[in-house]
């Protein structure tokens, strides 16, 4: 990493997301990629963002690596293989399911899965790749959150739990790791519009997932620890949270 | 020594951030044990932190702070020679030659810099053009390498230690830790300096300003980058020479013609919090429109030797001005001065605040295959890290100095590309071929070396 904050290697897990994809292709602008490492569930999926991403950085370097978030015994190997070609610069924690908060109420199980990916998955890769990162001295965690973490709302709370969870574990872990030349940068955007939200109603403050590459790639240049995409949901979501629950419980979001 | 386990270590340009043990070593000894038990990501050797970028860094690592290595060993005042530790700063070493009349022939802008650090960066000094850069008065170092040896080079020698020896200037610390220097030092005739001050109007009347200045020993010039207009490139030169004794002192200072400690005690200190954005470009074309008038020409003007050489050495922590997101310095070098023009045209045109621009003349190369300083033209600026757009700029400026057959300095580097590390230091393949001998398990490692994949 340079003094811009530019990556040399990057690490996507979660390697078939749009956001983080979008991430990924934004930190290849500055020309000083070198090194990208995809890992996901979806071998076919897999390959095809590994040509995006060549596409997109003109990086030929690019593995893929497969691997299941809910699978946590096996998340010691991956990481080893994340970190098989030398120090990584950014790691991406991109693992996400959306789940389906509507039929919460009937599919616990369903419910426990969405649990499994955003949250245990995340907190297990994350966990591992921090140890990483602390040991090579330097180096980012960017962290997807999500804005549904910030309160909880009837259409997605599960979801939101899922990332409540993962935001608070993101804060502490950065805080942890502040000294250790370590950044952990927390990313929570509002509604993206990407495969994961095709068909849903746009709220307003939606944004692209190229939105989210550049205020990441700005985070690490200028040292922040925090993003909101777009930057106006700091302020909304703060004016939000002092809604008292029956004026929130009403509201359409 | 005791290590202290994960420090978070920067640049003097705060901008670059890593985690390394740092180990104190007092002697020679303790440097070889350090190397002996260095683990995969190695170790590096750091004086007083003053390179801008991540070359006295080594994130996970063992890095050596040189600063136990601290004594002045020899002083031979008829030879004008002395034998110094590595960690003695140049300050202090010029206090101390200052009792006999003596002083280095080469200082860089601040004289807090360690003659470890002067050695690794082949320091220059605004005397380039006549004398050339801090290596040239190196007689002898004693390293210690890869492999544990202590080895004794010299410039010239063994055929293989002569290699050592020049791929140890400008090397970055990474053919291995220089733990003593022999010196050539130079008498001057008064701690005080003859200063000329010429303003010019625009880059015209700057370099042309530089024909007359480069009789005189030292010279350099302030650029201002953010002027636009018909006052594009307009700056003050500043030439000067070792004032003989006996010339009239300004008023009210002392009867001593001896280098005499600077007086620090009423300097200024920058607080260590600044907020992020104080420079910018409306603050920094102010400052600059500022120090352009307020600038008076002269000539022969008395000033105190430090003040004049180390003018930044005044600020005391200035580097936080650029805010917790730190600042880049860039430096390069370019043979003519139509690639100034051009560089100047880019750093205009982007409205880059930069508020230290420093432009200076270079005279022959150094024999090393790492040597920066080669003849024509070089060019510093300072830029906040954090503003949109740098990189991009600083990568257009690379393709100028790369056109124009320049170089651009490592030793403050924080952000090159990888690939033009070869066309700016055509002859790297010789020095890396001497790392690989003695050091073929790349024992001796910085940030800067695996970034740029020296």
């Amino acid at each position: 990493m340079n003094a811009f904050g530019d990556p040399q290697s990057v690490a996507l897990v979660g390697g078939t997301s749009d956001i983080g994809l979008a991430v990924v292709a934004a930190l290849g602008r500055s020309g000083r990629l070198e090194r990208v490492v995809l890992a996901g569930r979806d071998r076919a999926g897999l390959a095809e963002a590994a040509q995006l991403v060549r596409a997109a950085t003109g990086v030929d370097a690019v593995r893929t690596e497969l691997f299941d978030a809910t699978e946590t015994a096996t998340h010691d190997g991956l990481v080893d293989r994340l970190f098989a070609d030398g120090d990584l610069d950014v790691a991406i924690l991109a693992v996400g399911a959306l789940g389906d908060a509507d039929s919460a109420l009937d599919d616990a199980d369903a419910a426990v899965r969405v649990a499994e990916v955003n949250y245990v998955g995340g907190l297990s890769v994350g966990l591992r790749v921090a140890g990483r990162l602390r040991s090579q001295g330097h180096g980012a965690l960017v962290v997807l959150s999500s804005v549904a973490g910030q309160r909880g709302r009837a259409s997605n709370f599960v979801y939101g739990s899922t990332k409540a969870g993962l935001d608070v574990f993101a804060q502490g872990l950065g805080d942890r790791l502040h000294a250790h030349g370590v950044r952990v940068v927390v990313v929570r955007p509002g509604f993206v519009r990407t495969r994961m939200t095709a068909g849903r109603r746009q709220p307003p403050l939606a944004c692209d997932r190229d939105d989210v590459g550049r205020a990441v790639v700005d985070a690490l240049r200028r040292g922040r620890d925090t993003v909101w995409v777009p930057p106006l949901l700091r302020p909304v979501m703060a004016a939000l949270s002092w809604l008292p629950r029956p004026v929130f419980r009403r509201l359409d979001l | 020594m005791s290590p202290d386990q994960g420090r978070l270590l920067t640049g003097w340009g705060r901008a670059t951030r890593s985690s390394a043990t740092v180990a104190s070593p007092m002697r020679a000894q303790d440097v070889v044990a350090a190397v002996m038990q260095a683990g995969p990501r190695g170790v590096i050797p750091r004086g007083l932190g003053r390179s801008y970028g991540d070359q006295a860094q080594n994130a996970g690592g063992v890095v050596l702070d040189t600063g136990g290595l601290d004594r002045i060993l020899q002083v031979d005042a008829a030879a004008a020679t002395v034998t110094v530790q590595s960690g003695v700063s140049l300050g202090t070493l010029t206090q101390v030659l200052g009792r006999y009349g003596l002083a280095l022939p080469v200082v860089p802008g601040t004289a807090a810099v360690t003659v470890g650090g002067a050695v690794a960066a082949d320091v220059h000094g605004k005397n380039h053009h006549r004398d050339g850069s801090f290596g040239r008065y190196v007689s002898r170092m004693t390293i210690v390498t890869a492999d544990g040896a202590v080895r004794q080079v010299r410039p010239v020698d063994a055929p293989g230690d002569a290699a050592l020896f020049w791929g140890t200037l400008g090397g970055l610390g990474l053919t291995g830790a220089v733990v003593d220097v022999d010196l050539r030092v130079v008498p001057v005739p008064s701690g005080w300096m003859s200063v000329d001050v010429v303003r010019a109007r625009d880059l015209d009347e700057l370099l042309d300003a530089f024909e007359s200045a480069d009789a005189r020993r030292y010279s350099a010039a302030w650029v201002d980058c953010l002027a636009r207009g018909s006052g594009a490139g307009r700056g003050v030169v500043t030439s000067a020479d070792h004032a003989e004794p006996g010339h009239k002192r300004p008023r009210g200072s002392q009867r001593s013609d001896r280098w005499r400690p600077p007086d620090r005690s009423g300097r200024v200190r920058v607080p260590p919090w600044v907020p992020a954005g104080l420079l910018n470009r409306w603050s920094v074309a102010a400052f600059n429109d500022g120090w352009y008038r307020a600038s008076r020409p002269g000539t022969g003007v008395l000033q105190e030797r430090s003040r004049y050489l180390h003018p930044l050495d005044g600020v005391a922590g200035w580097n936080r001005l650029y805010g917790p997101r730190g600042f880049v310095q860039y430096q390069c070098v370019v043979p003519a001065a139509q690639a100034v023009v051009d560089l100047l045209a880019l750093l205009r045109s982007a409205r880059a605040p930069a508020f230290l621009a420093v432009l200076k003349r270079f005279g022959a190369a150094g024999p090393g295959p790492l040597a920066f300083p080669r003849p024509g033209w070089t060019l510093a600026v300072d830029l906040p890290a954090g503003v949109d757009g740098l990189g991009r700029l600083l990568d257009d400026l690379d393709a100028v100095v790369a056109t124009a057959g320049g170089s651009v300095y490592l030793a403050k580097d924080a952000r090159l590309r990888p690939e033009l590390v070869p066309v700016f230091y055509p002859r790297i393949d010789d020095w890396r071929e001497l790392r690989a001998q003695v050091d073929p398990s790349r024992r001796w490692q910085s940030d800067l070396a695996r970034r740029l994949s020296l």
